[in-house]
């Protein structure tokens, strides 16, 4: 797939925060296949050198850099927040997020709308983090995103899809811009649902660095994105409400006509 | 002259960025600085000239989903 012109091969972005340590988070990582992660920017205290150590795992990776705006609850905070980013990691990329809910963690649609314009226009290429909103996610690629992440449902909720109508409707009514599934998935069967309903990717963190083993669960993850998209290609069957027999009924032995 | 450094209160006799990070023990090297919602480029840690009230936020990378 493009981002932003970038071609990535695998579907599969992860999150780096709640790992059990920093060397399961770098296996998992490598586990993974991801080649794009997520990172935040935090208040360092003086004398700290906290943000160095974690960089240093990071970035000997090799991964793609998606800094994002974790936490900011106002435009001009996300803006700024943002603008630090691209002079701290040197990428025009940010996973934008401006939250409007501190229980649900739900977006800001209308705040959300608002900086993605401003950043923009600015030279960013923006990644929103958004609800399945179908007129907000067009607001949004009229402001100019060419990638765009619904929720699945709450940050750490681990309850997948929980509205797989608006998703699809948001699949079928934009089908030529990139749909990257952020947020709420918990199961690999959840990520593949939501390849398998076309999505061009998923975004999670939680449901991997939470595992009992994140590292066997970063594989499991990588297995499921592979399926899920293999399946979209190859085209699924049509559900239907009754029964049909797989096994030909011609020739069924001692089948004879009712008189 | 007192500046609000990461949400936190602080008499300082810096007078610039570069001269506030190291009068405040900063060691690390990957960070970045924003004076009142500004960014502040590296090229411009000489330069830009803090005043008394300025809000100061001093990041650096972390852990993020």
């Amino acid at each position: 797939m493009q981002l932003y012109g970038q071609s990535i091969e695998s579907r599969l972005l992860i999150g780096t925060a709640l790992y059990p340590s920093p060397a399961v988070m770098e296996q998992a990582l490598k586990t993974s296949g991801a080649e794009i992660v997520t990172v935040s920017l935090r208040r360092e205290a003086g004398g700290g050198k906290a943000g160095d150590a974690f960089w240093r795992i990071v970035s000997a990776l090799g991964a793609k850099i998606l800094p994002n705006t974790a936490g900011c609850r106002t435009v001009s905070d996300a803006v700024t927040t943002a603008q630090m980013a691209r002079e701290l990691f040197g990428t025009p990329w940010i996973k934008l997020e401006v939250i409007g809910d501190d229980e649900t963690l739900q977006p800001d649609v209308v705040g959300l709308v608002e900086a993605a314009t401003i950043l923009v226009r600015d030279g960013f290429q923006v990644f929103p983090y958004c609800t399945e909103d179908l007129t907000v996610v067009g607001r949004l690629i009229d402001a100019g995103c060419e990638v765009v992440m619904p929720w699945a449902s709450p940050i750490g909720s681990a309850k997948g899809i929980i509205n797989p109508y608006g998703l699809k409707t948001l699949r079928a009514r934009f089908p030529d811009v990139i749909l990257i599934v952020d947020a709420g998935l918990g199961a690999p069967s959840h990520a593949a649902e939501a390849l398998e309903m076309g999505f061009d990717a998923v975004l999670l963190n939680t449901a991997i660095a939470k595992a009992e083993d994140p590292v066997r669960m970063a594989a499991a993850f990588k297995l499921a994105v592979e399926a899920g998209r293999t399946a979209y290609e190859a085209g699924l069957m049509p559900a239907r409400d009754f029964a049909s027999p797989s096994t030909p009924v011609v020739g069924t032995p001692f089948w004879h006509a009712a008189s | 002259m007192v500046l609000m450094v990461n949400g936190e209160r602080q008499e300082v006799a810096a007078t610039t960025v570069r001269a506030l990070l190291g009068e405040l023990d900063y060691e690390g090297d990957f960070l970045v600085v924003a004076v009142n919602h500004d960014v502040v480029k590296r090229a411009q840690w000489d330069e830009i000239e803090l005043h008394d009230g300025d809000r100061v936020e001093i990041l650096t990378p972390r852990q993020g989903g």
